[in-house]
């Protein structure tokens, strides 16, 4: 049983906890030791959102330590740049283009940086950074909380568990009137996060 | 049946397991979890209580009463808990009673830090810690259990990370179908603390303890771990974790009970190790338990007394101090230097009741201290702005974040209700300025209103603003007596603030409409002249709670012509758009705000067509 560390960051109001309920949950029901925990900050809302999970076989520390981040999940890429000095080396980062501004770059010379400039920081350390193309899928899917789920289906490619195990802890988590755009969300995510990953492949064999 | 549960919510199905009858609190972070937990079984009584002293008298009271009861605060939370903490203490009870104690080390969201560890020992209670969710689930019936054997209440310590980590529960146990029936056992020499009754209980406290000291040394879930022979680990709480994931082949001793501490089973452990270290989160509680046994030992020399450890931290320390070679790194962190990137600051959010009022105040003559240059283009200056007009003591709450850019409108927070005799002794001092006490609706209800009572008693002219959100909101949006919903979501009867502050001998109460810019300005400016004590209650709904929104408002560019007075509110849904100020629609909550175009001077903000 390979231990799984999944850092996931964003901020808040874009669906993190959930989302790393799910994943915790995920890897307790499929036998592994799991343990999340979750920064939250002040802010009730449009603070930044930190969410370690771990699956393994016995877990001690609720905390992943610097460095050794397998799956570094983004969904804001301000955020996962931030938290760039977490992934180990030759870690994933999976990152959402959803781009939110913070107030302090209002007149500030510290500009928002862009994907290239955030890919540039990640791989510093990852051997892989995927942007995933979230905005697009929840204005196709008609759900504009489906963030969380496009980033659930992407990290499900990485994660070799069976599909079903995602989409019940989907389904379980839930109002039913959001299950059906949530379940197009992540397949969609996963679909992309397939392809990009295929195609990198392709490129370094 | 396995669940993943965070350590609140253990503790809570711990207690109702446990069959807890009555449970009380004020919400706190890290401890709200708890009580919301619990307030979804119908077979128990909860309440959110005026603040954490009445939630701990009331347990205290259901446990006189004959029944398992509770109380659960954040650490600054027993602070002011500690008068009934003592009292129980001395007393004992009769059906158990455990009190929780989330302390919050990093101040996540908190004003102070502080080991409430010393409690135990300070009011000669035992005190148990758990590691994780696990524990936490079990460790409540433990501590009902002694609480009814030793006749004393326990303290239950959990921290940010064990209350809210989630791990893996094996939840073996159910609620118990009998409980023992409510009774009150006539006993005034137990209840009642005159003096020489009280005497008595000082003997019965002391043989309390010898007797608890003896208890835990056999205590099941002090875990001794046998390992490599050359250093022990002693621990507690999420601090065991770290431990042994930094020290992987040691051998370590987690302790649960960490008062009293079971000192025959630290000597065994000091005695098959070489070397003894502590690793403990805040102050040296466990360290100096052991150096009292005389055993040689270490800890607070290399790891932090200030603030959160983490794994990192941990492994930091010990290899500094030689404990590990640098080489145990599972990972070396690459040294890369790291990026400069944009910071994301805790903000008042987009239709937040308290941005006009925080506004208002500190344009109506506040002490300035925002520099020009932190706008882009700064060109008017609101004409009323005077420097050091207004003194403005702050409380506990989300209007706090008014202390930062671009607001910069508070002057003190101490601790809960600490605004309003702050600006009284002030007023007192016979300081030049005049001096306006911000507080919130349930910080208010909490602990604003004996200091209240006490501007009218000793003839104060402070004027009070009661920030009223209708909410508990930074803690997430909890009922209080002032909003007249329970803890379980019912109607219940509503304290009208107005009335309440006209029934204590204010006659100046005035209500405004908190997104009325105009009218707050005219009122505080009336109440700040007067010559005796006002309150002004600024009422409106918190938009994360209430999500009525408007029509989003849009800026006529044609209009605008970039003077950016509405980016002095800090207002997130605003920001500038080629060089003019531009409106968030998916954030603005609209026409019930409007408190940006009531700034414009040139009206270029408006209702957009949609």
């Amino acid at each position: 049983m390979k231990d799984v560390n999944v850092l996931m960051v964003g901020v808040g109001g874009q669906g993190v906890i959930l989302a790393s309920d799910a994943v915790g949950e995920i890897g307790m029901n499929n036998g592994y030791d799991v343990k999340k925990s979750d920064s939250l900050g002040m802010a009730q809302r449009g603070g930044s959102v930190i969410s370690h999970v771990r699956w393994g076989e016995r877990v001690f520390s609720p905390m992943i330590k610097k460095g050794e981040v397998d799956f570094l999940l983004g969904f804001e890429q301000l955020e996962t740049a931030r938290w760039s000095p977490y992934l180990k080396s030759g870690g994933v980062a999976i990152v959402s283009d959803v781009v939110i501004v913070p107030v302090s770059v209002i007149g500030s010379a510290v500009a928002y940086p862009g994907w290239e400039e955030v890919k540039g920081i990640l791989t510093q350390h990852a051997s892989e950074a995927y942007l995933i193309p979230a905005n697009r899928i929840v204005l196709e899917v008609g759900n504009p909380r489906a963030l969380n789920m496009v980033m659930l289906g992407a990290l499900s490619v990485f994660l070799e568990l069976k599909e079903d195990v995602w989409i019940e802890s989907i389904r379980s988590k839930l109002p039913s009137q959001f299950v059906e755009s949530s379940l197009k969300a992540f397949s969609m995510g996963a679909d992309e996060a397939r392809a990009m990953r295929q195609a990198m492949m392709a490129r370094s064999a | 049946m396995i669940q993943l549960l965070s350590g609140n919510e253990a503790i809570a199905l711990g207690a109702y397991h446990a069959g807890v009858r009555v449970a009380c609190a004020y919400p706190g972070t890290p401890s709200t979890e708890i009580l919301e937990y619990l307030a979804r079984f119908d077979d128990i009584y909860t309440e959110w209580s005026t603040n954490e002293k009445v939630a701990l008298e009331v347990a205290l009271g259901a446990a006189y009463g004959g029944v398992r009861a509770m109380a659960s605060m954040k650490h600054v939370g027993l602070n002011v808990a500690s008068d009934p903490f003592f009292a129980a203490s001395t007393t004992g009870i009769d059906g158990g009673l455990v009190v929780v104690s989330c302390d919050d080390p990093g101040e996540h969201s908190s004003q102070g830090e502080q080991d409430n560890r010393h409690y135990a020992k300070f009011a000669k209670v035992p005190m148990l810690e758990p590691a994780d969710s696990q524990e936490a689930y079990e460790l409540m019936e433990w501590a009902f259990n002694i609480s009814e054997e030793f006749d004393t209440s326990v303290l239950l310590r959990s921290t940010t990370r064990i209350s809210h980590c989630k791990s893996v529960v094996h939840v073996d146990r159910e609620r118990p179908v009998a409980l023992r029936p409510p009774h009150f056992n006539r006993s005034p020499s137990k209840y009642v603390m005159v003096p020489t009754y009280a005497r008595l209980r000082r003997q019965v406290m002391e043989e309390r303890i010898v007797r608890l000291r003896a208890y835990v040394e056999d205590f099941p879930l002090n875990e001794m771990l046998l390992a490599d022979r050359k250093l022990g680990v002693i621990s507690s709480g999420v601090a065991y974790q770290y431990a042994r994931e930094v020290f992987k082949d040691a051998s370590h001793l987690k302790l649960v009970t960490t008062y009293p501490v079971p000192e025959n089973l630290i000597r065994r452990f000091a005695r098959e190790v070489e070397r003894v270290i502590v690793i403990e989160e805040l102050d040296p509680v466990l360290e100096e338990e052991v150096r009292l046994l005389g055993i040689p030992v270490s800890g607070k020399e290399f790891i932090p007394i200030i603030g959160e450890l983490n794994p990192e931290i941990v492994e930091n320390s010990v290899i500094q101090a030689g404990l590990l070679p640098a080489s145990a790194k599972m990972s070396p962190v690459l040294s890369t230097s790291a990026p400069e990137l944009p910071a994301r600051p805790p903000l008042l959010c987009a239709g937040c009741p308290h941005i006009a009022a925080e506004f208002a105040l500190r344009r109506l003559g506040f002490y300035n201290p925002c520099t020009l240059e932190d706008l882009p283009r700064e060109r008017k200056i609101p004409a009323q702005l005077k420097k050091s007009g207004l003194i403005i003591t702050g409380d506990i709450g989300c209007y706090t974040l008014g202390v930062y850019a671009p607001l910069y409108a508070m002057d003190t927070t101490a601790c809960m209700g600490a605004s309003i005799g702050q600006a009284l002794g002030l007023e007192k001092a016979g300081v030049p300025n005049k001096v306006v006490a911000v507080i919130g609706d349930s910080t208010f209800v909490h602990s604003g209103i004996t200091p209240l009572v006490d501007i009218v008693y000793n003839q104060g002219h402070t004027t009070v603003i009661i920030l009223d959100n209708e909410t508990t909101a930074m803690t997430g949006h909890q009922g209080h007596p002032g909003t007249g919903i329970s803890v379980k979501g019912t109607k219940t009867q509503r304290v009208e603030l107005e009335k309440l502050a006209r029934g204590i001998g204010i006659n100046d109460v005035n209500v405004v409409d908190a997104f009325d810019l105009a009218a707050i300005e005219s009122t505080v400016s009336r109440c700040v002249e007067s010559d005796e004590p006002s309150v002004i209650i600024v009422r409106g709904a918190c938009p994360t709670l209430v999500r009525t929104t408007g029509t989003p408002l849009e800026v006529d560019s044609e209009k605008c012509d970039s003077c950016f007075a509405c980016l002095r509110i800090g207002c997130p849904a605003i920001s500038v758009l080629e060089d003019k100020a531009w409106i968030d629609a998916g954030q603005c909550v609209g026409s019930v705000c409007r408190i940006c175009a009531q700034l414009c001077p040139q009206e270029a903000i408006a209702e957009g067509n949609q």
